[in-house]
């Protein structure tokens, strides 16, 4: 029988570590859905509105950076609220670095991780070629378009904040634009959405170049070439640069990375840990 | 992008280039006849008091929420992919719920960019929309009874519509009372659509860009011109 993904890790370091990262990322996804859920389900108004615009606790405004420069370059200057709330997203992701938002936060993640488990489970292989440069074209085309137009263009169908407005607003037809999604993921590309497609990833990646949190290949002398990491990792194109150059950096210095920690997870050499400096790789 | 930094040939250069040119293009010119397609809004759908007019309200709203949150009526909605309103966008229905017409205007108070103008301080200055008869044969007062449903709702009554006494023509000596919306004042808040008796209301709040005409800027109108003044105070001064 063939070995599923990351079970040699599994058997070697228990089901806890090789699938740490994965369950505090759905904790992180879910509890932050969860915030927003109390107050329209419950009354527990501790954050309002959604990803684009929220307020915590009636006083923090947080705005999304993407949107934000959208409705810049359409030509409105925002109220107050609006530039604090973008300073202080623009602040934590700048620190945290990488595409924090995409695998911790975005909601639409889970959607194409299930299409991807559901790929490697039923080895689904056929994937449409799609240059995975192709998101940072769309997200130039989707910042142009504000500027000819006068609208926010890309919010009319973003499945990104379609689907977190969804789940705390009500998801109407929504949930047809994400099934689209999902299918696109699992039989026409892989990785399509998030590795090729999504604009909104490649604006957090480019927010995130200056990267206080890296994954480090710090003992890629272990490796087995068991593929694994490989085969589970998002933007597998970012691994081949620490793992199999022979540059001396160990660090996975691409801004593809979403700092995911799955290669983490499923290595059962421990070649991945995560670490804060980039330039010198300590934990 | 497309383009890396690896060697290449000035040829696979120029050829990704253009391929990303025409991707680009053809994403862009799809998204954009889009936008514009979906920016009309459907004419039973109303934004918030104090949206920009709604080419600027189509820039400048974050799609978040936050005023659908503060509506303590649950009137306002978020549109959804194929909902009457563009996806995100705040709307709502005056036939399902009007806008109760908060003194302190929370909705405008909780918008964060600006979409919702916060220079309306107000509510009475709201022009969400304009509330017109759409159809005579379906108004009961028009048809010679006393509805008067729309008037008697009216926060604005005997501002945003008037009663007005006309014969009734279908009977010699019975009057009927028509309802009149004055466009000036009326706020949109649907409350006339919302309370309207018919089946289907015979009184409907429009978008003001769907309600509304324009005279041309060059049209003189007489009782407005210069002539018409002195004619006026010429007369005055005769007859006293």
């Amino acid at each position: 029988m063939k070995r599923s993904v990351g079970s040699k890790s599994r058997e070697s370091h228990g089901f806890w570590y090789a699938n740490r990262f994965l369950i505090l990322r759905r904790f992180s996804q879910f509890s932050i859905l969860a915030l927003f859920l109390l107050g329209p389900l419950f009354g527990l108004w501790i954050m309002r509105g959604n990803l684009s615009s929220s307020r915590i606790l009636d006083t923090v405004p947080l705005t999304d950076p993407f949107v934000f420069t959208q409705i810049v370059l359409s030509g409105h200057v925002p109220e107050i609220n609006a530039i604090i709330g973008v300073v202080l997203v623009v602040f934590f992701y700048m620190l945290v670095g990488g595409r924090v938002f995409c695998s911790w936060v975005c909601p639409v993640n889970m959607i194409t991780d299930l299409a991807g488990w559901l790929r490697r489970k039923y080895s689904i292989n056929t994937t449409s070629k799609l240059d995975s440069g192709f998101r940072r074209v769309l997200l130039v085309t989707v910042l142009l378009l504000p500027l000819v137009t006068g609208y926010v263009v890309w919010e009319l169908v973003n499945p990104v904040s379609l689907m977190h407005r969804g789940i705390i607003f009500g998801m109407g037809y929504g949930w047809l634009m994400l099934l689209a999604l999902f299918l696109f993921d699992l039989f026409i590309v892989r990785r399509g959405w998030c590795g090729h497609v999504c604009p909104m990833g490649a604006f957090y990646a480019q927010l995130g170049r200056k990267r206080a949190l890296v994954i480090d290949a710090y003992q890629r002398d272990q490796c087995d070439d068991c593929a694994d990491c490989y085969l589970v990792c998002p933007e597998p194109q970012v691994l081949n640069q620490p793992l199999k150059s022979k540059s001396d950096s160990t660090i996975v210095s691409s801004i593809d990375c979403t700092n995911c920690g799955r290669c983490i997870d499923v290595c059962e050499p421990k070649v991945f840990r995560f670490s804060r400096d980039p330039d010198t790789g300590q934990a | 992008m497309a383009i890396q930094l690896r060697k290449r040939t000035r040829r696979q250069f120029i050829y990704s280039m253009a391929r990303a040119g025409c991707v680009a293009g053809l994403s862009g010119s799809l998204l954009a006849s889009y936008a514009k397609q979906s920016s009309s809004l459907a004419a039973s759908s109303l934004r918030p008091p104090g949206a920009l007019p709604e080419p600027d309200f189509l820039g400048a709203c974050s799609r978040c929420g936050l005023c659908v949150q503060a509506c303590p009526y649950d009137t306002l909605k978020l549109a959804s992919w194929l909902d009457e309103a563009p996806n995100g966008t705040p709307y709502f229905e005056a036939r399902d719920v009007p806008c109760e017409m908060c003194d302190h205007i929370p909705c405008v108070e909780a918008c964060p960019t600006g979409a919702l103008d916060p220079a309306l301080d107000d509510i009475d200055d709201a022009r969400m929309g304009v509330a017109v008869i759409v159809d005579r044969e379906s108004c009961l007062n028009l048809q010679g009874m006393r509805c008067d449903v729309c008037y008697r709702v009216c926060p604005l009554i005997d501002e945003a519509i008037t009663l007005e006494m006309r014969p009734n023509p279908r009977q010699e000596h019975h009057a009927l009372f028509e309802p009149v919306v004055n466009p000036d004042v009326c706020t949109g808040c649907g409350k006339c659509e919302h309370g309207c008796i018919p089946e289907d209301p015979a009184i409907k709040v429009l978008p003001v860009a769907q309600a509304r005409g324009k005279i041309h800027d060059h049209f003189q109108l007489y009782y407005e011109s210069d002539q018409a003044k002195e004619a006026e105070s010429a007369g005055s001064g005769v007859e006293s």
